[in-house]
């Protein structure tokens, strides 16, 4: 048979700010941020459950706006700042949406459960930030109003399979009352 | 004495591991580190029937950084166990497309997936039969039932007794394949250590993977170790031993180092277990009055040339209801098709929702209540085995959930309540699932500083078993759950069944509480007490031992579109004593949200050209999505019951989603006058169903 061309790898440096800590590595330039951050950097709160961007659980904070760290290649992403889950709670003080989550028992087996998390800050931020969503019906308010719909049209990005997605919804408006 | 007998419980207790799931603390079979491990990837047959005609690793082997190449040429050779799927490169034969050929073992990941796309396989290929139907000439009665029930049943005379009935329904419900997709991969690192392996593995039993393991590579048990704290789901999945567990300890002990291997999603759908397709006729005859005179379920599905898996589609059917006259049947085609599996609630969750649509026909048939006409047949004792039932309060349910759902104000007349371009519709179906147990064992012992560490090889695949179980051994000892340590998911403890069944709380609860007292009764409490629930679980009485429920489904259907939705769900279930009420709820309203995925969403399509599951990823394949889920309530029946174990719990990890498919199939028609009869209900099926009546509802 026919030998087809092979590829060898090719590795690059790169350095990111992951939770506030300086991080410089070298990465296969194939790799996804998620196995850096699983992989090499041994953050294994973030989830692989599809490694096709289709179901959240990857979820992570790209310079404060949440993205799907599967889709992302490691090596684009010189001097980025790279939030967690890890990285949420401050000073070993929960974060809101932490406590709450454990409150109205949002997860059962807590794979999306990161996802879930940091895909909640970021959708906040967006929502603080006067993004409307497909259900926003008054584009032209001052602020979104943050019902259940809202919540469940924004967070459906995240699948849970344990199906907690009651729970979830509660969870996050209980930290925006 | 029970331990009902006891103060109540803290019922509604944060599940333990929260703060580590919430931190991203809680470590999951593949995030366990190890500084030599490589990595593994599967090869998968692109045909479907046939055998390997050569493999040529030249080109894979070839790059750097790839350790291996694993075949049939040189694998080891393992001893025959009880699953034909785990004889991983045992021969050439190919059962079904997406059957592992090879594997590469590599430094990292990505020149792992690359060299598994540079091995080179030339196939023998034969024609392959992969679709299921009522006339296959394959199909036979299989000699049981998953696991071990009766394959047929009869009693009296099915046959003089339809011709002699006032009403017969008789329909022909089908159900789509459907994959139980946890969101995590099933993965496995092994490592070995001196003859000696580890396996942290995602598997809802550590018990059944240690004597698996051992017994494929011909090891002691006791050189077999299986660790498994924290798993991300399983719904039946990781209820067997699967290939990666059995790939990552070959190739680690081939390359001498730990080897990590993970299915990815996409290879989820051939490796991994689904539930089998079904297609179920149900008649159903009775008296002008609504009492049953004659059941016949009949049941069709399909498993693979690997392995006969025989879901017990019709078994509900012999217990649900009064019928002087009762038939139920299995058959099973044997294709060339990946392994129908474990799938929750099996053969219950398939079979109540063509038994509780039917039901729905008969009583509008009869124009009868559909609560009503369950009432009607309600049994005094089990009808199949003329047991007394331990508890059952499926009338209770019902009741209860009907003054709850507000069903007293509806008119049964389908296809006129309209808000906009929506039709609205309510509907209700009856559930039920087994209540038994398992023999299990477990340790106590007391901690210099006065606590308590309880150890058995129990799972938490997100159930909250760690949490309940905590809170009987608390409740037990009389102590603060905050003075008790729970330790599970690990093969060196106290062996004891896997996850599945419903049974944590009876199986392994039994053991704990048996383990606390005895720690309680010594005078000195010093060292370790051991029980073993076997000989108990061998004496039980003789009961019916059954959780019962009653679904509540309002649903609104776009007129134009056929688009679904499920505005409110109501479950309301009678489950014996619930231990923990949180995270009982979290499992009732789990299994309801995936009981509406099955009746609205799921779908795993077979294409007859390649011979598998074509939507095998979640972008096609949909599972509920936050915004498919609307309101969902559970809520139970108290419901004290001595009788059913010594915990007097039932379980509830799989009723919730037995019989929402059929509550939200009966609103639908409800709603627009239209009964489809296969899942799930895709739009184009009622946009399809207009055009065929040629009406716009």
């Amino acid at each position: 048979m026919i030998v087809p061309a092979v590829l060898e790898p090719v590795h690059a440096e790169l350095s990111l700010r992951v939770n506030g800590v300086a991080r410089s590595f070298i990465v296969d330039t194939r790799m996804s941020l998620l196995d850096a951050l699983r992989e090499r950097l041994r953050l294994t709160g973030t989830k692989k459950g599809c490694d096709h961007g289709q179901c959240g659980a990857c979820t992570v904070l790209v310079d404060g706006r949440r993205a799907n760290s599967c889709l992302a290649l490691a090596v684009a992403l010189q001097d980025a700042e790279i939030v967690t889950v890890e990285g949420l709670a401050e000073d070993g003080e929960l974060h809101e949406l932490q406590r709450s989550f454990i409150e109205h028992d949002a997860f059962q087996c807590g794979y999306c459960t990161p996802g879930q998390l940091c895909s909640a800050v970021g959708m906040l931020r967006e929502v603080g930030s006067g993004w409307p969503s497909a259900v926003t019906h008054d584009l032209d308010g001052e602020r979104i109003a943050l019902g259940a719909d809202e919540i469940r049209e924004r967070m459906s990005g995240n699948l849970c399979r344990c199906g907690a997605y009651v729970n979830i919804v509660r969870a996050i408006r209980e930290t925006t009352r | 004495m029970t331990l009902a007998d006891h103060r109540p419980l803290d019922s509604a207790l944060d599940r333990i591991e929260g703060h580590d799931k919430v931190t991203g603390a809680a470590r999951y079979a593949y995030e366990y580190a190890h500084d030599r491990a490589c990595y593994a990837c599967m090869v998968q047959a692109t045909i479907a029937k046939g055998e390997v005609r050569s493999i040529d690793a030249t080109a894979a082997l070839a790059l750097s950084g790839v350790l291996a190449v694993l075949s049939y040429e040189n694998a080891e050779r393992l001893h025959a166990v009880d699953d034909a799927e785990l004889a991983l490169f045992q021969s050439r034969r190919i059962a079904y497309r997406g059957h592992v050929v090879a594997a590469v073992v590599a430094e990292t990941d990505e020149t792992a997936r690359q060299a598994a796309r540079l091995v080179h396989i030339e196939y023998a290929a034969q024609p392959h039969d992969v679709e299921l139907s009522v006339d296959h000439p394959g199909l036979y009665a299989p000699t049981v039932v998953n696991p071990d029930f009766e394959t047929d049943t009869e009693q009296g005379d099915v046959d003089a007794a339809f011709p002699a009935a006032d009403v017969v329904v008789d329909r022909t419900y089908e159900t789509a394949a459907v994959h139980n997709s946890p969101m995590e991969p099933h993965a496995t690192l092994a490592v070995w250590d001196t003859g000696a392996v580890t396996l942290y593995d995602s598997t809802q039993g550590v018990t059944r993977v240690q004597e698996t393991v051992a017994a494929a590579f011909g090891l002691d048990r006791g050189d077999v170790r299986v660790v498994a704290p924290h798993v991300g789901g399983g719904f039946g999945s990781k209820g067997w031993v699967r290939q990666p567990a059995i790939l990552a300890v070959m190739a680690a002990r081939l390359v001498g180092r730990p080897v990590k291997v993970a299915v990815t999603r996409q290879q989820m759908f051939a490796l991994t277990g689904y539930r089998t397709p079904t297609i179920q006729r149900v008649r159903l005859g009775a008296t002008a009055e609504g009492r049953l005179a004659a059941i016949a379920h009949d049941v069709v599905e399909q498993s693979s040339t690997v392995r006969e898996f025989a879901e017990q589609t019709a078994v509900a059917t012999r217990m649900m209801y009064s019928a002087q006259h009762r038939r139920t049947t299995h058959r099973l085609a044997r294709l060339d098709v990946p392994t129908a599996f474990w799938m929750r609630a099996p053969g219950k969750c398939p079979g109540m929702y063509a038994l509780e649509s039917a039901m729905d026909e008969l009583a509008v048939e009869l124009g009868v209540d559909p609560i009503e006409l369950r009432i009607r047949n309600e049994p005094a004792a089990d009808p199949e085995t003329g047991l007394p039932f331990s508890s059952r309060s499926l009338v209770a349910c019902l009741t209860e959930g009907a003054a709850r759902f507000g069903w007293s104000r509806r008119d049964p007349t389908p296809g006129i309540r309209r808000d906009g371009h929506w039709l609205v519709g309510t509907g209700v179906a009856a559930s039920s699932h087994p209540a038994n147990r398992r023999p299990s064992q477990a340790s106590a012992r007391i901690e210099p500083d006065g606590s308590y560490v309880i150890r058995l090889a129990a799972a938490d695949i997100g159930t909250g078993a760690r949490t309940a179980l905590t809170q009987i051994a608390a409740e037990t000892l009389e102590v603060r759950p905050g003075a008790v340590r729970v330790e599970i998911g690990d093969s060196a403890f106290p062996p004891a069944p896997g996850a599945g069944g419903s049974l944590g709380n009876s199986s392994w609860g039994s053991a704990v509480a048996a383990a606390c007292r005895k720690l309680r009764e010594r005078p000195d409490t010093s060292g370790e007490v051991r029980v073993d629930t076997t000989h108990d679980v061998e004496t039980d009485e003789r009961l019916a031992r059954y959780a019962f429920g009653a679904q509540f489904a309002e649903v609104r259907v776009d007129e134009g579109t056929g688009e679904v939705r499920v505005s409110r769900l109501l479950g309301v279930f009678a489950a014996g004593r619930i231990i923990n009420a949180k995270t009982a709820r979290s499992q009732l309203i789990g299994g309801m949200t995936m009981g509406l995925g099955m009746a609205l969403l799921e779908e795993s399509v077979l294409d007859p050209h390649f011979g598998d599951y074509v939507n095998h990823d979640f972008a096609s394949y949909h599972i509920p999505v936050n915004a498919d889920v609307e309101e969902i309530e559970a809520i139970w029946i108290e419901e004290d019951d001595p009788l059913v174990n010594p915990i007097g719990a039932k379980g509830v990890g799989e009723i919730g989603v037995v019989g929402t498919a059929a509550a939200i199939a009966n609103a639908v028609y409800h709603a627009t006058g239209m009964r489809i009869r296969d899942l799930p209900i895709r739009p184009d099926k009622l946009l399809g169903g207009q055009a065929a009546r040629g009406r716009t509802p």
